[in-house]
Parts: C-alpha cells; structure tokens; sequence
C-alpha cells in the first residue's frame, strides 16, 4: 500500500526534497541511474541527463517548467528490451501516460524501472523559457507559489504551451513514486510504498488535507478550457477546405513525428522512399491536376498519422513545440484523439493492461460500419 | 456546357472473398457501373488506410473496402481488424470536415456475385447523389 511521506534530510523547498529523494534513491541502491532534467550548459535551458552519482543530481532541474525533449522517448531508448541496470525515471504525467503507451507497442520495457511521477504545474517552449531565464525571472519559484492553493498561472507576458494550458492530466499515475505539489502546504510530499518510504528513511505522515479538492478545482477549470478550445476548433474546422487553410502552411518536416513520444515506426511510410517520386511522376500528376503543390501529400501526411497514432496521443503537445510553421499539431490531434479513444473505450497511458484498440478487436462491434 | 458528373470509385477487395465475388458477377454477365477501379489485396485486414486517404486526396469520389463475411476471413480475424480500421479512419475523416460516407466497406463473399454487382449499383448511385469530392481538381493538399 502507498503512504505518504516528507522527504528528510535535505534542503528546504521542493526543489530540495526532489533533488535529495533522487540522491537517497541512488545511495539506497533502491536504482542505479536516474533520468532527470539537468542545468545545461550555459544556463537558459535544462536537458534531460542520466546520472548514477548521487552528488550529481545537486544542480538537477526536476521541476523545471520546460520539456525539451518528450521523456518516454527516453524511456524508450533507455529501456527497450530491457535494461542491464535499475532505472528511476522523473517524469511528467503526461511523459509517464506516453511511456505506457510504448511499453504496450513494446518500445519500452518498464519492468524493473521506478517511475517518479512529478505534479506537472505546466510548461513553457523551449525559447520562451530560455528567455525568462535570461530576464532574471525564476520559473520554478513561480510555479510553486501557487501550487499549494492549485493556481497554476504562467509568469507575467508569458504563456503555458498550449497543450498544457488545455491539460487536465497534469496528476502522475502508474507510478512507483508521486511527488506531490498541488494542494500540499509547505513543499513537496511523496506517496510511495511503505517499504520504499522505510528504506530511505522518512517521516510518514498523513494525506495533504486539501489535495483532492485542489486537484479536482483545477482539473475542473482546465476541462472547461479544454472544451473551449477544442470546440472553438471544431467550429473552425468543419470542411475540407477550413482543414486545409489550418495547415496550408505545412511544409512536411516531420519535425511533429519526430517530436511526437507515440511515432516510434523505424520503417515509417514517410521515412520510405515512397514519396521519392521521379522526375516523370511530378511531370505526370502536373499533367492531370495543373498545378502542385510543394512538397506534397502534406495532408495525407498527418491524416495518416493520425490513423496511426491517435488512439495513443497522450495530449502532450511535443509535435506543436517541433512545428516550425506553428500550426495547431496538438489542438488537431487533441479533438480526434478524445474521438477516436470514446470509439474504442480506451484511454491512453491509463494502464499497462488495457490493450491497444488496433491489436485487438471484438467480433460483436461495430456493426454499423460494415455489413 | 459542363461535362456530366461520373463518379470515381477506388475498390479494395480482398483475394479471397470480394474480389472472387466481383470475378463471379463479371463470368455470369451481371451489369454494374463501370465507375469503379478494383485493386486486389490479399486481406481488408491488409489495407494500410494511407491508400484510402490517398485516393481520397487525390480526388476520388469514394472508395469502397470488400472483405469475407465475419467469420469467414481466409487469415481467421483480418476482416476483423479492418472494421477497426475502417471505423477508425471514418471517425477521423468525420471530424477533419470529410465525408466518411464516401468510404464504404462490405462483406461480399465469392459466391455473391450479385450482391457486389448490386452493392456496385448502390454505391455508384450514392456517390452520384452526393456529387465531386470536394478535392477534385486542387492543386494541392
């Protein structure tokens, strides 16, 4: 059973309590590495690391308002197949959601990892983040004012990506240790198991008295925008020609599959040589349209996609932050997939045992769709 | 004066039963609209829904999906699979502003040659009614 528990031992603060669970974890020998946001270089920005010493979790970032890279892509090349050494993970909800997801397309083995799930309290991009930094703000700091009253607000003139402004899953789940901040008076708590807590050592004490009502306020007031937003897209996008104008602008990088923690295809129909056309082809589809544009199949590249991937999106909003166009990826991916997943009755990332809606199927469904 | 609309179906039958089916209707002489392109797929649980959406963009006015009775998959369950897919793909077609009834898939057997002579005529005369796809002639998507 979990317990609640006080980090001990350690610097003052969240930050503190994280770092030093991270630290006891490795001198515990309870795992072998962690994968932790860390300073990078230069200061404006944190990088995912993996770090064995314990002193060296002392300059890591873990709550970091910033995710440059989505964490269960890590997870994955970190684990696939399974991995020689115990592995914690500090992650996000939404990077633990994703990792589950691999895990069932069996890019992950999670097996034998501790994930440390963190309240996520919203993200900044990548060159917004980097240029709060450099204006002396302190987004950690900011961030963790309000989240014992569950105000979750960006700095001033700055603003929460946009999937996370929308983001109801800001709460970990399926893993081995929460790290709680929302709704927890004076720092950080952890809910881990008890022997896990006995190990390490810390005070045990009792559930945050105001956690549940603060979290159910907040996940009450992201739904709502979350409605907002996604019906706002809705009433944008009600043909083809409106889909269109959304993503006339896209010019096929792929830098939102590349982003994307779900697109793991190593043989990807986009990565094959199946658009290489030849010179001729160009010439012969010139000759029956008129005109082409270029490069081509943009739409088909993301309608595919979305085939593919969306009963797993995990709403996290990697593929926007890649989009060097800025096109609406994620608000996109976000009104099919809670279509897509309602269809099949499944939830992305909820559980280990929940399977894929395309690896299986009922022989009693669906009967409107074919007969 | 504006050529008469002729609708253009993209077929995707499987080996086993549908496109047995479609040679069935044509050896016994069963007339159907000549508006539709057959392409053979070993299995519906086969179709990669890229095709469909190709087709689609590139200005098809419908495409319609043949595999074995429930039951009767030649590869036990792919008819299966496919009606996820199938299902899926016409979820996210619906709410990206196309018209997912422009996809169709249906059971037909080998032996039912005049079901998929008369499911032709059906979907011809469906598509007809709904008029071009809305991407014929773009210069690009």
């Amino acid at each position: 059973m979990d317990v609640w528990a006080r980090v001990t031992g350690h610097e003052e603060g969240a930050v503190g309590a994280l770092r030093g669970l991270l630290a006891d974890l490795l001198r515990a020998r309870v795992v072998d590495a962690v994968l932790v946001p860390r300073l990078a270089p230069g200061g404006s920005g944190v990088v995912p690391a993996l770090v064995s010493r314990p002193e060296d979790v002392a300059d890591a970032e873990p709550l970091a308002p910033v995710m440059p890279v989505q964490g269960a892509r890590l997870v994955s090349a970190l684990t696939a197949g399974g991995a020689p050494y115990r592995l914690g993970a500090v992650l996000r909800s939404c990077e633990i959601r994703a990792s589950i997801e691999l895990a069932k397309l069996k890019q992950a083995d999670l097996a034998g990892v501790t994930l440390i799930g963190v309240d996520c309290l919203g993200t900044y991009e990548v060159p917004d983040y980097a240029v709060l930094v450099a204006g002396g703000a302190d987004p950690v700091a900011h961030a963790l004012v309000g989240a014992p009253q569950g105000t979750v607000s960006p700095l001033p003139r700055a603003e929460l990506r946009p999937a996370c402004a929308i983001c109801e899953g800001f709460v970990p789940s399926g893993c081995q240790v929460t790290v709680a901040l929302i709704g927890v008076e004076g720092g950080a708590l952890v809910m881990a198991s008890e022997e896990l807590v006995e190990e390490l050592g810390y005070e045990r004490v009792a559930a945050p008295q105001h956690r549940e009502e603060t979290l159910a306020s907040l996940q009450a007031a992201r739904r709502a925008e979350r409605r907002r937003a996604l019906e706002e897209w809705r009433s944008r996008v009600r043909d083809v020609p409106s889909l269109l104008a959304e993503f006339g602008r896209c010019i096929r990088c792929h830098n939102c599959m590349v982003a994307c923690p779900i697109c793991y295809c190593k043989e990807c129909l986009f990565r094959t040589a199946t658009f290489d056309h030849a010179p001729a082809e160009y010439w012969q589809a010139l000759q029956r349209r008129g005109a082409l544009r270029l490069p081509a199949d943009t739409l088909l590249f993301h309608l595919t996609r979305l085939n593919h991937m969306a009963t797993s999106c995990v709403s996290c909003g990697a593929c926007s932050s890649a989009c060097p166009s800025h096109l609406p990826v994620s608000t996109l991916f976000a009104a099919v997939g809670e279509e897509v997943q309602a269809l099949f009755g499944y939830v992305p990332g909820r559980s280990l045992e929940e399977e894929l809606p395309l690896a299986t199927f009922r022989e009693d469904e669906l009967s409107q769709v074919a007969r | 004066m504006a050529e008469a609309f002729e609708p253009r179906i993209v077929a995707f039958l499987c080996n086993w039963c549908t496109y047995a089916g479609a040679d069935l209707a044509g050896t016994a002489r069963l007339q159907y609209p000549p508006n539709v392109r057959i392409i053979r797929l070993m299995c519906s649980g086969a179709l990669d829904p890229a095709y469909v959406l190709k087709a689609l963009l590139e200005g098809a006015d419908g495409v319609f999906i043949g595999g074995c009775h429930p039951g009767d998959c030649h590869y036990q369950n792919g008819n299966y699979k496919a009606r996820r897919r199938v299902a899926l793909l016409k979820k996210i077609l619906e709410q990206t502003g196309f018209d997912p009834d422009r996809v169709w898939l249906r059971w037909i057997s080998a032996s039912e040659g005049r079901l998929f002579a008369q499911t032709m005529t059906e979907m011809v005369a469906a598509i007809r009614a709904k008029g071009p796809s809305p991407l014929r002639g773009r210069w690009g998507t």
